[in-house]
């Protein structure tokens, strides 16, 4: 039985379960709902979640379990001579033996039979029924990817049977279980709580595991390049060694791509906090009823267009546009029409960037700001003061370090952005500091270093794991310290 | 800035001439919230230097009539006002007038205590900033400590004047937005349940206030209380369903009204 049928299976067991549960439960009430501790359908669900949640980990447990358990019994029982063989090796081997037991699956019993009886026309048969095998089969190989099928048969039938049986034990315990006074409600209400838990551990765990295979090729990566050269050098320059080539590092300086990404967030934040600061003042405090229902979804738009199209906004739009804009600035000031801002720059990279980070500034200030509670507003307006001098002397501070908290989080995105660097200053590693040059950024580096051919044992490719550690750990302290401002804030009104 | 009408300006002169000085007038009154009203043309006067107190069951529109006194309704949307009312001589609704103006003369004090999220001295100093009604430091010092002997709130906080109005307790944030509202030196003080948040200590002292506060400002007063309006007020306007059913002297109010919703409102009959 396939697993999907087998959870679909599992849960009709457990459908039925709510049903008899349900009866059973009206039953005992006998027409008078209150002698019950809680409403049948919770009996019910009850009945339907001791079927269904057991099964379900029973499945799942066997599913992870049983492949390992066949691998190894597998490999034990390759001969000896091919034990003593290293363990890349052994694994080409079972690789090829999970094929040929795939193969023998489209092959009839006869055909099968005829394999055995003639090895050496194996590969043949198998690659006319499209299953292609590296290699000719050792005899024995047949013979394991025989045992193979029927092990996983055998494993798939057992766990039909188990993950039944469980499903109808569970339900037929705790239908046992139903009793007037039994208090199916709060047991439902604690099953709900057990699988929300398991929801958001998944998500930290993501966290964790992603963290932890960055760190552990960083590592890999500081065995060949010492740290201090990493993270203090001057000079990006990761020379790419020809295949098998050792001598060849290159400088890995990680300070010049810092340079350029703090620069290129630090001008996009100069674009994106006024504009954003003043729209969501003007949408929180200014704007009628209806002008704002109008307005501020037009401006969230702008959150989601993807960014590279805000890349190619800026490579065929705003770079050539300040390229030219510069060369004639330049001609009517000293006569030579050359540009002073190259057409990817710094500049214009945090331009468009500052105006792909307009929506989040806007829409996080603009929720705080209007959480400042009516009664300050009030307050003010009824001593006479002007909107503006409300905003400028009491909502804007009592509401300050919720900004904060809010550029501080949009800060984050700015560090993190890729697309429109690539396109708009591109991906020259330098560390200047004239606006109108081009930079680049540590995410850009960590694209170029890992696209094309790859080598995971080389620094040049290691190195990507360090930067991406390197501006997660720069992410994660503005995303915490943001957090910390923004819970501190709302102590204040509560 | 003297748009009022002539008659209204006779008229006032005649309520003067019965000795008796009005200080606003509203006539006509009716405020709707978008497609609903509120307010059914309220005519009511408030006197000069007396404490009115405006009663009657929750949504009559006695919040909504203190609210129009210093256009306080203008910062909802949707919200209408006809109607005229009359500050002395001054038509308040008139497009010519200021109304940030208007607001310093006419103060409020809101039913929740709001202080700023600034120091004490920093909140009562607000309004007078705003307006610029301190010259330097001294003067402010002056105002602030001038503005919180008459809230009552002087001996509490003069030693931590520098200190967040946050922190104080009900009743005493609520004497320092009273302290903030008297710093501008309103004519008219606006007072929107301002002790139903307080218990009872705090109420005493608040109301205590009211009284003194009575020699120097014109004050309006809603409230859920009756006892505090018989308490407090020299005269009582009665609300019901958007409508003024009665106003008269508080002690005639309360003993013998002329309205029968009234007596049956102040019985606890209804409301």
């Amino acid at each position: 039985m396939s697993i999907s049928l087998l959870l679909l299976v599992v849960a009709v067991i457990g459908a039925v379960g709510y049903f008899i549960g349900s009866w059973r439960a009206n039953a005992l009430a006998g027409g008078k709902l209150s002698s019950l501790h809680s409403r049948p359908g919770y009996y019910g669900s009850f009945v339907a979640l001791w079927a269904i949640l057991p099964a379900v980990v029973v499945v799942f447990v066997w599913v992870i379990a049983s492949p390992i358990y066949v691998n190894s019994t597998i490999r034990a029982g390759f001969p000896e001579e091919v034990k003593a063989e290293p363990q890349a090796t052994q694994n080409l081997n079972y690789n090829m033996i999970s094929a040929i037991a795939r193969g023998f699956k489209v092959l009839t019993a006869e055909e099968r039979e005829a394999l055995f009886k003639d090895g050496a026309a194996a590969r043949d048969v198998l690659a006319s029924k499209g299953v292609p095998v590296a290699a000719e089969p050792a005899p024995y190989m047949l013979k394991s990817a025989d045992d193979l099928n029927r092990m996983t048969n055998t494993s798939s039938t057992l766990l039909s049977i188990l993950a039944i049986v469980v499903a109808t034990a569970g339900a037929f315990l705790s239908y046992r279980s139903i009793a007037p006074k039994f208090r199916a409600r709060n047991r439902v209400e604690g099953m709900m709580l057990v699988g929300l838990i398991a929801a958001s551990s998944i998500a930290i765990l993501t966290t964790v595991g992603i963290v932890a295979s960055m760190f552990t090729e960083a590592v890999h990566f500081f065995n060949m390049v010492p740290a201090w050269e990493f993270f203090f050098g001057t000079v990006w320059d990761p020379r790419f060694a020809a295949a098998g080539a050792t001598a060849s590092a290159g400088q890995f300086g990680l300070i010049p791509l810092l340079a350029g990404t703090l620069y290129i967030g630090f001008v996009a934040m100069l674009v994106a906090v006024p504009v954003g600061l003043f729209a969501a003042i003007y949408m929180s405090e200014y704007a009628s009823r209806h002008v704002r229902s109008v307005a501020k979804p037009l401006l969230e738009v702008l959150a989601g267009i993807p960014t590279i199209v805000y890349g190619f906004f800026a490579l065929v739009t705003v770079g050539p546009f300040l390229r030219d804009i510069s060369a004639q600035l330049n001609g009517l000031v000293t006569g030579n029409y050359s540009n002073f801002i190259q057409a990817q720059s710094v500049l214009t990279a945090g331009f468009v960037m500052g105006i792909m980070l307009i929506p989040y500034v806007s829409s996080l200030s603009d929720d705080i700001i209007t959480a400042v509670p009516r009664a300050l507003r009030d307050g003010s307006l009824g001593l006479g003061a002007t909107r503006s001098e409300t905003i400028k002397r009491v909502i804007l501070p009592a509401a300050l370090p919720g900004i904060v908290g809010a550029l501080l989080m949009t800060a984050s995105r700015a560090v993190g952005e890729t697309m429109i660097v690539v396109l708009a200053a591109g991906v020259a590693a330098r560390m200047q500091l004239n606006p109108f040059e081009p930079m680049t950024t540590v995410t850009v580096k960590i694209v170029n270093q890992l696209t094309g051919d790859l080598e995971f044992t080389s620094p040049q490719t290691l190195v990507a794991f360090a930067l991406g550690i390197t501006l997660f750990f720069i992410t994660l302290c503005l995303n915490i310290y943001a957090l910390y401002i923004v819970r501190k804030y709302r102590e204040q009104y509560e | 800035m003297n748009m009022m009408s002539e008659a209204a300006v006779e008229k006032a002169l005649d309520k003067k001439m019965n000795d008796i000085s009005y200080k606003m007038i509203g006539k006509d009154v009716s405020v709707y919230y978008g497609e609903k009203r509120a307010l059914y043309d309220v005519n009511l006067n408030v006197r000069e230097n007396t404490v009115t107190a405006l009663i009657g069951p929750s949504g009559c529109g006695k919040s909504t009539f203190l609210r129009t006194l210093n256009r306080m309704n203008d910062t909802i949307d949707g919200c209408r006002v006809t109607g005229r009312i009359t500050l002395d001589t001054d038509d308040i609704y008139d497009p010519n007038i200021d109304v940030v103006e208007l607001r310093a003369r006419v103060g409020m004090v809101f039913q929740k205590p709001n202080p700023f999220p600034k120091s004490i001295y920093e909140n009562v100093a607000y309004g007078p900033r705003i307006h610029g009604l301190a010259k330097s430091k001294s003067d402010m010092d002056a105002i602030v400590e001038k503005s919180l002997q008459k809230a009552g709130l002087w001996n509490e906080v003069k030693d931590r004047l520098h200190e967040g109005g946050t922190g104080l307790s009900g009743g005493q944030q609520q004497r320092l937005c009273i302290a903030r509202a008297v710093a501008v030196s309103p004519e008219v003080i606006l007072m929107d349940e301002p002790c139903s948040a307080l218990d009872p200590i705090a109420t005493a002292k608040v109301e205590e206030l009211i009284h003194e506060l009575r020699a120097n400002f014109t004050i309006v007063i809603v409230t859920h209380s009756m006892q505090q309006a018989a308490r407090v007020s020299q005269r009582t306007a009665m609300f019901h369903l958007g409508n003024l059913v009665e106003e008269n002297d508080t002690d005639k109010m309360f003993t013998n009204p002329d309205d029968q919703r009234t007596q049956d409102y102040i019985m606890g009959r209804f409301g």
